[in-house]
């Protein structure tokens, strides 16, 4: 049995309690860091984290990319959409085919 | 291209010609791999950017509304209606196999019996934004959690391809081209050692021939 959880600034992840995901509210990457490996070991199989938070801490979830879990998905916080998860998907194919053939742009 | 440093025998041509079998097969057995999963991925690439557009849109809804009834409602107020949330979700995960790779499957489970049981507060003291923001997140979330699933699948993917294009580029540009090379060399190797022993024997054969019946002396006299 695996949990959910979403991570990021306070006012984006608040409504995802509601349904029943756990929430951890951090602002500062060096905290995100630490909740982060913590999650990693406490049995979660997917952790939203906002692209803002997600572009402070790029290293370190680049560093579970390739592991079968957990699966760490940027979702856009309340600030709106930054692009780094469509950026993330393109990085993908750039790794797998060697250029991006599939953007749209 | 450099060829293996290896002794030109007969034996080592029987082993090298096996290994050159082989990895000849390897390499086209690779090579179906690497475009197998290629076009598995380039369709779970298409779904994951469906996905993702769908659920940005979703959760950029979802914030409008929050924003609304964050607007309308005082902090504290908001903070005790999602203070306690009723619903708990939870994942089963099992993994697939796709072509060696293990991408997982996800299924949900809710802790309450009614997955729509979301609304953790009576709607006495709350906006009714607030409820069309849980109901947005509500809504969207079968769709991000397989947005998950397939953004996983993808990058697994992607590092099992990478790793089978460089197997199969190692195979047809390094080891092949040097077996064939070496295989060359052995046979030249073994042909130039047939001719000498041709000569060689002429020549003995000329020598005991002269030494038997003295051609050369006769010839002077």
């Amino acid at each position: 049995m695996y949990k959910i959880a979403a991570m990021g600034d306070k006012d984006s992840i608040y409504g995802f309690a509601s349904i029943g995901l756990e929430i951890y509210p951090v602002e500062e990457p060096t905290d995100a860091i630490r909740q982060l490996r913590d999650m990693v070991e406490g049995g979660y199989a997917v952790i939203f984290v906002t692209e803002q938070l997600a572009t402070a801490i790029e290293s370190e979830i680049d560093r579970y990319r390739e592991l079968p879990m957990p699966a760490i998905i940027p979702i856009p916080g309340i600030n709106g959409n930054t692009g780094l998860g469509m950026r993330n998907v393109s990085k993908s194919v750039e790794q797998a085919v060697g250029s991006d053939i599939l953007s749209d742009a | 291209m450099a060829r293996l440093n290896v002794n030109p025998t007969r034996m080592e041509l029987t082993n090298i010609k096996g290994k050159l079998k082989t990895a000849k097969k390897g390499h086209k057995l690779l090579k179906d791999k690497r475009d197998e999963l290629m076009r598995q991925f380039i369709e779970l690439v298409r779904e994951n950017k469906d996905l993702r557009r769908q659920v940005e849109a979703g959760i950029a809804e979802a914030n409008a509304h929050m924003a609304v009834a964050r607007s309308v409602m005082s902090d504290e107020a908001l903070n005790v209606a999602l203070m306690l949330p009723m619903q708990e979700m939870s994942l089963e995960v099992t993994e697939k196999n796709v072509m060696s790779v293990m991408i997982p499957v996800f299924e949900t489970k809710f802790k309450t019996a009614d997955a729509n049981d979301i609304y953790s507060y009576g709607y006495a003291f709350t906006s009714s934004d607030l409820d069309d923001a849980v109901k947005a997140l509500s809504d969207i979330m079968p769709l991000m959690l397989r947005l998950a699933e397939v953004e996983k699948s993808c990058q697994l993917m992607a590092a099992e391809i990478e790793k089978t294009r460089r197997r199969v580029n190692a195979l047809e540009h390094v080891m092949i081209p040097q077996y064939e090379e070496t295989i060359k060399y052995i046979r030249m190797k073994l042909d130039e050692n047939d001719r000498s022993t041709t000569t060689r024997l002429m020549k003995v054969k000329d020598m005991m021939l002269e030494e038997a019946h003295h051609y050369s002396e006769r010839e002077v006299g």
